[in-house]
């Protein structure tokens, strides 16, 4: 179990290429294309992330944003006191507490609860942090001032996508990963096995939130003003599960499969039809149920194996003794 | 003196209105082969439940050795050694037969990883009579052989106690001498084992002692050929003459 | 006790849009997230009556409710049915019909926005001041509940009193039993998806008399819906009313004497407090 299959190196290697090619595109281009590329990245990061909780138990979360909102805000708050690595780390920390809190709450009992759950606590978080605010200071936003340039972000998204992707693969290999694949089968079996099913699921959904919660405070220096309504906005949620489910969420790389194409989309829309955004996204929530309930992923691999079946169909109609 | 193995002292579980255990007690002692048998609805599947922390008494007492067990939650007193099957086959669909045996060995009373998890998976099938068959997807498996997976399964944590939940139910004859010459070999091999069942032949031939329920309460208790020659007991099975 | 009466007066609309839903997830067995927008659409329909046609609300309820029963109607049938029957499990349902719904959410909210733009609409009706135990409310408020209370009512009396409500009702309880005393399950889902969402349209009729509404609003409405439900029990009656009229009066108390801008973690804390101590809700029955 601890020896690479020659599949994984293949996978790896390929991985590596993929990245290391990302990585020089700022050297071609400062403008759009890296613009969209951080775009991409950034959605890669997050949809990964949001897949290593929301694939192997089918909890839909729609916490991202708070998640999110919570590291932009770690950021824009202490970047006056703390080294910026230092509020990285303090960002995904307060994300996975805040992961903690609402997956104890709502994980132990059935999944729609914690999709309503989530589904308002971007706003609950968003509600709160801008009262805060209006308390403690006289002014909404927040400036956020660095040395960084779009291109420094852009690197260190591509940075976290590979720990996210990293992660995902050691916990797929680990008891924990096991045990999730346990659940996600019949959780009543993974309880008689001796699994705590409730503290796994928490943990995992830590997890995702802690990694969340970073990609929150790398972008925070992005826009150099960061207030509430943008730091914490429900469309960061909605889009990252379109994503990761158009992709497929049986595969850690599904996603990706979502992420590329949607993202240009989205971009395309939001400069032609500024106004339309809502129905393209009701329109994509209506495609995946009815059409890809597995993603893109998950059609393929069916049409794949169905391919297989026909071939191994056909062989023993060959080999057959004459009667 | 044998030691005990489990202790159920004044168990009961009601749902409602429907006391479906009532103050029911036994002891089952260490490597014994006992049998809780009744007629259907008579409460034994909710008293497998209350044992292994699938649901929690209402009140009494349900002890693994010296430990208490009543009220703990299921991964729990997995841990601390029981084991079961179900009444309707559950295995898990997705994976192999190997991997589904492994299910059992990774998180409970024994808990192994990697290739001793494989080896002891692999080990475990073979003695239920699925040798050479591990990578085989278990939703491709016939139902007596997804049975004998479970029970695997449920054997590769080392369980102090295996609970069997109509195990024999569904089998054609010649797979019932096999089911029952398997649990036997189990119980020679020390296993303690309570078995649920209606298959009466499998109780006369394989148990010693066991407890009737009918209705929620333990209606009597001892030896097997007593207990069901007991008019009583015959009784609670049949209903009475006029229903006949 | 003004922001107690405000409360109750407040609760009254928000119980007409609970038992909509009530009806929708306890006996169609869908999560509707589209519920909201069914409720925005009132109101704008209500507010174009009366702008343009001089056609009280209080009418309007005659022509809103049977369009928004055959429209729901028309979704469960056509855009849910096959979600029930494709479904493996309640679990898969429950996903399925979320996330369509949530589909539908978008997709209404967006022909909105292109319909009326974004911006705050409300008319006046019944603006004067009525007297209730020495304080002053608004009459339309006062109108608005006698309205809910009225409808209430005359659903408790189709549900408890005549044989399609008995079936309805048989159908949340348990949907398998039900089909073998004879019960016409789907249509009886139907049925009750449609009744609810007849509800949710005199709740938003209702309520645009006196709240200032704009087409983005629904998501909120939907939210404060499935956590009244979720909190009064899920299928139950009587437990969505109760839990309607406690937020009512926990929201108005909290944007009183506290802070205007929290009255959402309210509404947060109350359902954490149900999730953490009694998640079968009020009136709900423990899960076995």
């Amino acid at each position: 179990m601890t020896r690479l299959s020659s599949d994984e190196i293949r996978i790896a290697l390929i991985g590596a290429a993929v990245v290391a090619a990302a990585a020089t595109l700022p050297l071609f281009d400062q403008g759009y294309y890296l613009s969209l590329a951080l775009n991409i990245v950034l959605y890669a990061a997050l949809c990964t992330a949001w897949t290593l909780f929301s694939g192997p138990t089918h909890y839909i979360s729609l916490a991202t944003a708070a998640f999110f909102g919570l590291g932009t805000y770690a950021v824009a708050l202490g970047l006056d006191y703390l080294p910026y690595p230092l509020l990285v780390i303090i960002g995904a920390a307060v994300a996975a507490i805040l992961a903690g809190l609402v997956g104890a709450a709502t994980l132990r009992i059935s999944g729609v609860y914690f999709v309503i759950f989530t589904l308002g606590l971007a706003e609950l978080v968003r509600q709160i942090v801008s009262w805060l605010q209006t308390k403690l200071s006289t002014r909404m936003g927040l400036y956020v001032f660095t040395d960084f340039t779009e291109q420094h972000i852009y690197w260190m998204l591509l940075a976290l996508t590979v720990v996210v992707f990293v992660t995902g693969w050691l916990i797929n290999r680990s008891r924990l990963g096991f045990a999730m694949q346990i659940i996600g089968n019949d959780e009543t079996v993974a309880r008689h096995v001796g699994i705590d099913t409730a503290k796994l699921k928490i943990i995992l959904f830590m997890i995702s939130g802690a990694f969340i919660g970073m990609a929150g405070a790398i972008l925070a220096p992005r826009y150099a003003y960061v207030e509430p309504p943008s730091a914490f906005n429900p469309m960061i949620s909605f889009l990252v599960v379109i994503m990761a489910l158009l992709g497929g969420t049986r595969r850690l790389w599904g996603p990706l499969v979502g992420v590329i194409p949607f993202t240009i989309v989205m971009d395309i829309v939001s400069v032609r039809f500024p106004n339309d955004t809502s129905i393209v996204i009701g329109l994509s929530f209506l495609l995946i149920v009815y059409l890809l309930p597995d993603g893109v992923t998950g059609r393929l691999e069916q049409l794949r194996a169905r391919m297989k079946h026909k071939r191994v169909e056909a062989e023993p109609a060959a080999l057959k003794e004459p009667a | 003196m044998t030691a005990l193995a489990l202790r159920v002292t004044g168990a009961r579980k009601a749902f409602g209105g429907l006391v479906a255990v009532n103050d029911v007690s036994f002891d089952v002692r260490q490597g014994e082969l006992f049998a809780l048998i009744g007629p259907n609805g008579s409460g034994k599947t909710t008293m497998l439940n209350l044992i292994s922390g699938a649901l929690k008494p209402d009140r009494g007492d349900i002890d693994l050795g010296s430990t208490k067990i009543s009220g703990l939650a299921a991964h729990n007193i997995a841990r601390l050694g029981v084991s079961r099957t179900f009444q309707l086959v559950r295995v898990l669909p997705s994976m192999d037969a190997e991997h589904n045996v492994m299910a059992g060995a990774v998180f409970g009373h024994r808990r192994v990883w990697g290739a001793e998890a494989h080896d002891l998976a692999r080990e475990l099938l073979a003695l239920v009579g699925l040798r050479g068959r591990e990578h085989v997807p278990v939703a491709a498996m016939t139902y007596i052989d997804q049975k004998r997976v479970e029970l695997a399964r449920a054997l590769a944590s080392d369980p102090r106690v295996l609970l069997l939940d109509e195990w024999l139910a569904g089998l054609n004859p010649s797979e019932l001498n096999i089911g029952i010459a398997l649990i036997e070999k189990l119980n020679r091999q020390g296993r303690t084992i309570i078995m649920v069942e209606h298959v009466m032949d499998a109780i006369r031939s394989l148990c010693e002692r066991c407890v009737v329920m009918s209705s929620g309460r333990k209606i009597r208790e001892g030896g097997v050929s007593e207990v069901l020659a007991d008019p009583e007991v015959v009784q609670a099975y049949l209903g009475d003459d006029d229903d006949a | 006790m003004e922001t107690l009466v405000t409360g109750i007066l407040l609760g009254g609309t928000y119980a007409l849009i609970a038992l909509g839903l009530t009806l929708q997830y306890g006996v169609a067995r869908i999560m509707n997230l589209a519920t909201g927008e069914t409720l925005v659409a009132a109101c704008f329909i209500a507010f174009w009556l009366f702008a343009s046609y001089q056609v009280s609300p209080l009418w309007g309820l005659f022509i809103i409710a049977p369009i928004a029963f055959v429209i729901n109607w028309a979704i469960y049938t056509y855009l849910l049915r096959p979600l029930v029957d494709r479904a493996r499990n309640a679990g898969m349902l429950e996903v399925d019909s979320i996330l369509a719904t949530f589909g539908l959410l978008f997709l209404f909210q967006g022909l909105m926005l292109r319909s009326f733009g974004g911006a705050y609409t409300s008319y006046t009706f019944l603006a004067e001041r009525f007297e209730i135990f020495g304080g002053f409310y608004g009459l339309n408020r006062v109108v608005a509940f006698v309205a809910a209370c009225l409808i209430a009512v005359a659903l408790y009396l189709f549900l408890y009193k005549t044989r399609y409500g008995t079936a309805v009702r048989a159908v949340a309880v348990n949907p398998n039993s039900a089909n073998l005393v004879g019960i016409d399950v789907a249509s009886a889902a139907a049925l009750a998806f449609a009744l609810g969402g007849a509800l949710t349209a005199c709740g938003g009729t209702l309520l645009s008399t006196y709240y200032t509404f704009n087409a983005s609003m629904g998501v909120v409405f939907t939210m404060k819906a499935l956590i009244i439900v979720i909190m009064g029990g899920v299928g139950d009656v009587r437990g969505a009313v109760l839990a309607a009229l406690i937020l009512g009066i926990a929201e108005t108390a909290v944007a009183r004497l506290i802070d205007p801008g929290l009255t959402l973690a309210a509404t947060y804390a109350l359902f954490t407090l149900v999730l953490l101590f009694r998640p079968q809700g009020i009136f709900g029955r423990q899960q076995t």
